[in-house]
């Protein structure tokens, strides 16, 4: 896997031929296919994309992620969570019935609230809340990493989320853009999480991570 | 006749620091210099020092600035109070608004402003310490902070200032260059070549010369922006 990837810079040429589709982050000039971003280039079969190694978050439809309330409207919210654009909370989208009068009941300015993405439009992001585990957040703290580490602390199907859990006894949702809440009846554990969240941020490009995760949250007790 | 042979040589002859006329002098790249900003980078030419920090793409305030068909990009060049001998006021002036406005139109070029509409991508190059050619180490700079931030960039941009002193033209001119007198004095021409389709991006002249002579140092210029290119590639390919 570590073989086809290697870092690549805007403008250079990542591979020459005509036979290569061009994929995110990349573009085709007659033979080559060219970067348009700093990343890692990526070549599964004949497609060509450049993972990004920085950079701020963009949104996906799909994505869970964790926002603050910036805005209450009269048929929504604003949310911010961070972006470029702010995401939009129809009431239609919300479980439970809202008075349209007292939309400040359900979510206030400054409530935090997981969502997840519909829709990603050039006029906004809309969100939803209506699944399981989405709402509004209570209690607990909010960490924020880098947007670029979160496929690395969620692990493969959720594999290194679980550890933490476990590792920490703690509740944990990792929003995509970066924000992840950590919630627990002891503070202690919330500390602990923290620690074991950061650690992964530092060492994501180490290989056997979840190996080394686990010695490290056993190291702490 | 011997007049006339005098005034066909050049009285420079020997640089100031003893470097080959077309070399350049000491860099030295980072990037990451700033953890909080998006993208940061410092670039080094002699005693000549630029920290760029790029945030966003974010959004745009006053709302009334926000284009719907491109994003904005908005550069902020200053140089510190103590980067020059004489101390400079801290704060902007005509100078630095000019140089950031020609480093905005020079970027602009390499940058896919349209991919992210209504929205901003703010840079800000700070001198800490200046010895001539500060706005080309800006541009530098702010070519490594935009792609470690992760903007999506056709190309990369690589300045270099050229001068002439008297008859001589020579790459990245230092302070002590840039303020020579004999003969026909100095000419500082600052040029930012981009990597991959090698237009010119920004040119700027201050002083003399003839075209013969610009379009040569337009040629030294872009073997020079080569060489600075491979050493943003280098740093950026070493970072993790």
């Amino acid at each position: 896997m570590e073989n086809n990837r290697k870092i690549i810079t805007p403008g250079e040429t990542i591979v020459s031929g005509e036979e290569f589709l061009p994929g995110d982050g990349t573009r085709r000039e007659k033979e080559d296919i060219v970067a348009g971003r700093y990343g890692l280039a990526d070549i599964s079969d004949k497609l060509v994309r450049v993972i990004p190694l920085s950079g701020t978050y963009t949104p996906r439809r799909g994505n869970v992620v964790i926002g603050e309330i910036t805005d209450v409207l009269f048929n929504g919210w604003l949310i911010d969570f961070g972006g470029s654009g702010s995401g939009f909370l129809s009431i239609n989208e919300c479980e439970r019935f809202v008075n349209k009068d007292e939309l400040q009941e359900t979510f206030d300015f400054g409530d935090l609230i997981v969502a997840k993405v519909i829709g990603v439009k050039a006029k906004g992001i809309d969100l939803t809340v209506r699944m399981r585990g989405l709402g509004l957040l209570e209690g607990g703290s909010i960490i924020k990493v880098n947007p670029n580490k979160v496929p690395r602390v969620i692990g493969k199907e959720g594999s290194m989320v679980n550890t933490i859990k476990e590792a920490a006894n703690c509740e944990v949702t990792v929003g995509q853009n970066g924000l992840i809440w950590l919630a627990s009846d002891e503070i202690e554990n919330e500390i602990k999480a923290r620690k074991i969240i950061q650690f992964i941020c530092d060492n994501s490009y180490v290989e056997g991570l979840t190996e080394k995760v686990k010695e490290f949250a056993g190291a702490l007790k | 006749m011997t007049t006339k042979k005098e005034s066909s040589e050049s009285t420079y002859t020997k640089r100031f620091d003893g470097r080959k006329f077309d070399e350049l002098r000491e860099i030295e790249t980072k990037i990451g210099v700033i953890p909080e900003a998006d993208g940061s980078a410092m670039y080094r030419s002699g005693k000549t020092i630029a920290i760029a920090a790029v945030y966003g793409p974010r959004k745009l305030h006053p709302q009334h600035m926000q284009n719907p068909q491109t994003g904005i990009l908005r550069v902020n060049y200053d140089m510190m109070s103590f980067s020059v001998p004489d101390r400079k006021k801290p704060g902007p002036n005509r100078r630095g608004q000019e140089i950031s406005k020609v480093i905005e139109w020079a970027l602009s070029q390499c940058i896919d402003l349209e991919s992210f509409p209504n929205t901003v991508i703010d840079v800000f190059i700070y001198i800490p310490q200046a010895d001539a050619g500060t706005r080309v180490a800006g541009i530098n700079a702010a070519s490594m902070a935009l792609a470690h931030a992760g903007v999506p960039m056709r190309e990369m941009a690589s300045a270099v200032a050229v001068g002439k002193m008297d008859k001589t033209i020579v790459a990245d001119v230092c302070k002590e260059e840039e303020d020579y007198e004999e003969g026909e004095g100095a000419t500082d021409i600052p040029i930012c070549v981009l990597s991959r389709s090698k237009q010119i991006a920004l040119l700027q002249l201050d002083g003399k010369i003839s075209i013969t002579e610009l379009k040569e140092a337009i040629e030294m210029a872009k073997k020079a922006c080569e060489k600075i290119h491979e050493i943003q590639v280098n740093t950026l390919k070493g970072a993790k």
